[in-house]
């Protein structure tokens, strides 16, 4: 829950201070649907000037921290490739920091398993930063499975959000 | 005693081959059919207070034995407000004619005497219509803090000379205490008596625990831990409170571990670039063994009880499926067929089932096959039911249901292997991934 307050104290930043809040909005009210997260990266310049490009703030909120897989898959699409592009730009230019990718699943699955799917979700996710040019000796990836979901309700709009691969820039964000 | 034993084994016949046709019907949440089994009607009258500071005791023990058998789902307990005799001297003869007439088929007499504290209950079970013991009267002695397991032996000595099988009553359960909502919940190991009393915290909630397991001899306990960051196995002496971790500390994720028969040697699962896969660990060397290696996921393993296979689940098929194979690894054969995935199989004590969870279209369910795959049944049917472990006797199993929604909640339930007498065991909390322990001594 305090990652979405945070937002919206960017989100009121941007409508009192600067222009670019369309796609700032956009990108709050879906989450961290990838489409509009690539606008909110196209608009970084301006409606994220708060926050220090090379501040691990910035990449949560501006490059766009998280990609989303669909029911018990792994395989990154285009709108996760976009941001997870974006990430490894970031990355290469701010090379002094570590992350760690967090593998999530919803609750549609046996405990266990959960574990297993969120770790071929961390691994899809490095494996695309790796292969991006970010050093694979930057990056762990752990799982949480299924016990950490950021979304409660038991429907698909919760479900699709929590299955998801988070970029943890070391000394950043959590969720 | 001849004819009411009759009655009792026509009961447990009853049980086995009942749900074969239920396995097919939707829902699959077995109903008891009309006529199947009647429960044994019995009365345990308060125990009778040999010593003056027995006086409680001799009322509470009576009750705890009471509620273990009527729990079973196979005895039916007759309330002491219909009973016409009154046991007012442990040794003296019983009234059978006025048991009789209230129909109680079994009665249990008990003596209780507190001296300090020392316990000492001794107790007789009763045949009525056979006018007759039901076997030799026993004797248990004590602390006095331990009165409830005296009270449980009551019940799995009465339990077995009833229904010829050993009982599970004095045994304990190993699981993880939930509170918090589900995006925050906070987890804590606990173990309780497994009708869900006596509860102990075993961890704090600073860290998420899962799905712990008891050694053979119920004196450890083994689980996974966030507590580094990320998943490690974790073995805890559940009498010291002393815990170490067993799996290295290299970043890998470590998971689902189980003990082997032989309480030296462990599996579980790793996670290393994406790929899970299952390996064994001498408990004591930190050898490293491993047993699959696929490009699936291998995960939930458990051993035989004789300790020479192990069954485990495998999306390797492109779904959750449950496999078999060789407790030193190689050739896997996969033993369920069904529509829908499998998952998180435990091979039951007695060696001859395997219970699991069932996902099928959007309902989640414990069921029960042979370990060849035949003869499944499924026992159990709600938005999210997960994680079955055996009873001692390998007759009862307790699982993990969830409610779904933001206020979902976590409870344990049990339900007899014919699909029986489904009921939830009471928790201080929120509560998932029961472990039962071994038949204490």
């Amino acid at each position: 829950m305090g990652i979405s307050g945070a937002k919206r104290a960017i989100c009121l930043f941007a409508v009192l201070g600067l222009a670019a809040c369309s796609n700032a909005t956009g990108w709050s009210d879906d989450g961290f649907g990838s489409g509009s997260a690539a606008g909110a990266g196209a608009g970084a310049g301006t409606g994220a000037g708060a926050l220090a490009p090379n501040s691990p703030a910035y990449f949560q909120q501006t490059i766009g921290d998280r990609v989303l897989f669909a029911v018990d898959q792994h395989d990154l699409g285009p709108e996760a490739r976009t941001i997870l592009a974006a990430q490894a730009g970031w990355l290469n230019a701010n090379p002094e920091y570590t992350l760690t990718i967090e593998g999530h699943a919803d609750e549609q699955g046996t405990r266990e398993y959960n574990l297993g799917l969120g770790a071929r979700r961390a691994n899809a996710a490095q494996e695309f930063l790796v292969s991006n040019g970010v050093a694979a000796s930057r990056i762990k990836t752990v799982s949480f499975g299924k016990e950490r979901p950021l979304e409660i309700c038991s429907a698909e709009a919760c479900y699709a959000k929590n299955r998801r691969a988070v970029t943890v820039i070391a000394g950043g964000f959590t969720s | 005693m001849k004819q009411f034993l009759a009655a009792v084994l026509v009961g447990a016949a009853a049980l086995l081959p009942a749900p074969v046709a239920l396995a097919q019907d939707g829902p699959l949440r077995i109903e008891i059919t009309d006529g199947v089994i009647e429960p044994l009607p019995f009365a345990v009258p308060d125990f009778v207070a040999e010593t003056g500071a027995a006086a409680d005791l001799s009322m509470q023990i009576a009750r705890v034995v009471a509620a273990d058998l009527s729990g079973t789902g196979l005895f039916r307990e007759i309330p002491a407000s219909a009973h016409i005799s009154r046991v007012t001297s442990f040794d003296a003869p019983v009234q059978y004619a006025d048991w009789k007439a209230i129909n109680a088929q079994a009665l249990v007499t008990g003596g209780v005497s507190v001296n300090g504290n020392r316990l000492t209950v001794r107790f007789n079970g009763y045949d009525v219509f056979g006018e007759n013991t039901l076997g030799e009267g026993l004797q248990f002695s004590g602390n006095t803090d331990g009165w409830r397991r005296m009270a449980h032996k009551v019940s799995d000595a009465i339990y077995s000379r009833v229904t010829g099988e050993s009982g599970y009553f004095d045994s304990r359960v190993v699981f993880v205490s939930e509170s918090g909502p589900k995006n925050e919940r906070r987890k804590r190991l606990a173990v309780m008596d497994y009708d869900g009393a006596n509860v102990q915290y075993l961890t704090n909630s600073s860290a998420i625990v899962l799905a712990p397991r008891f050694s053979p001899n119920g004196d450890q306990v083994l689980y996974t831990s966030y507590e580094s960051g990320f998943p490690q196995v974790h073995v805890l002496d559940i009498t010291r409170l002393q815990r170490r971790i067993l799996s290295p500390n290299d970043g890998i994720m470590s998971f689902a571990p189980r003990f082997a028969p032989d309480g030296r040697t462990v599996v579980f699962s790793q996670s290393q670039g994406g790929n899970t896969d299952i390996y064994r660990m001498d408990i004591t060397s930190g050898q490293l063994v491993r047993l699959t290696s696929a490009p699936s996921i291998e995960t939930a393993p458990s051993y035989s009880p004789d300790g020479s296979q192990i069954v485990f689940e495998s999306d390797r098929s492109g779904s959750q499926q449950l496999y078999v194979m060789p407790a030193n690894g190689g050739e896997a054969r996969r033993i369920s067929f069904g529509n829908g995935r499998y998952g998180t199989p435990v091979w039951s004590p007695r060696g001859d089932l395997v219970a699991f969870t069932k996902q099928n279209k959007g309902r989640f369910h414990i069921g029960v096959m042979r370990t060849d795959g035949s003869e499944e049944r499924l026992l159990t049917s709600s938005f999210l039911d997960e994680g079955p472990t055996w009873s001692p006797n390998g007759r009862v199993i307790m699982f993990t249901r969830e409610t779904q929604g933001a206020n979902g909640r976590a409870t344990l339930y049990s339900v007899d292997i014919s699909g029986r007498n489904l009921r939830p065991v009471r928790t201080p909390d929120g509560a998932s991934d029961p472990a039962w322990s071994p038949l204490q001594n």
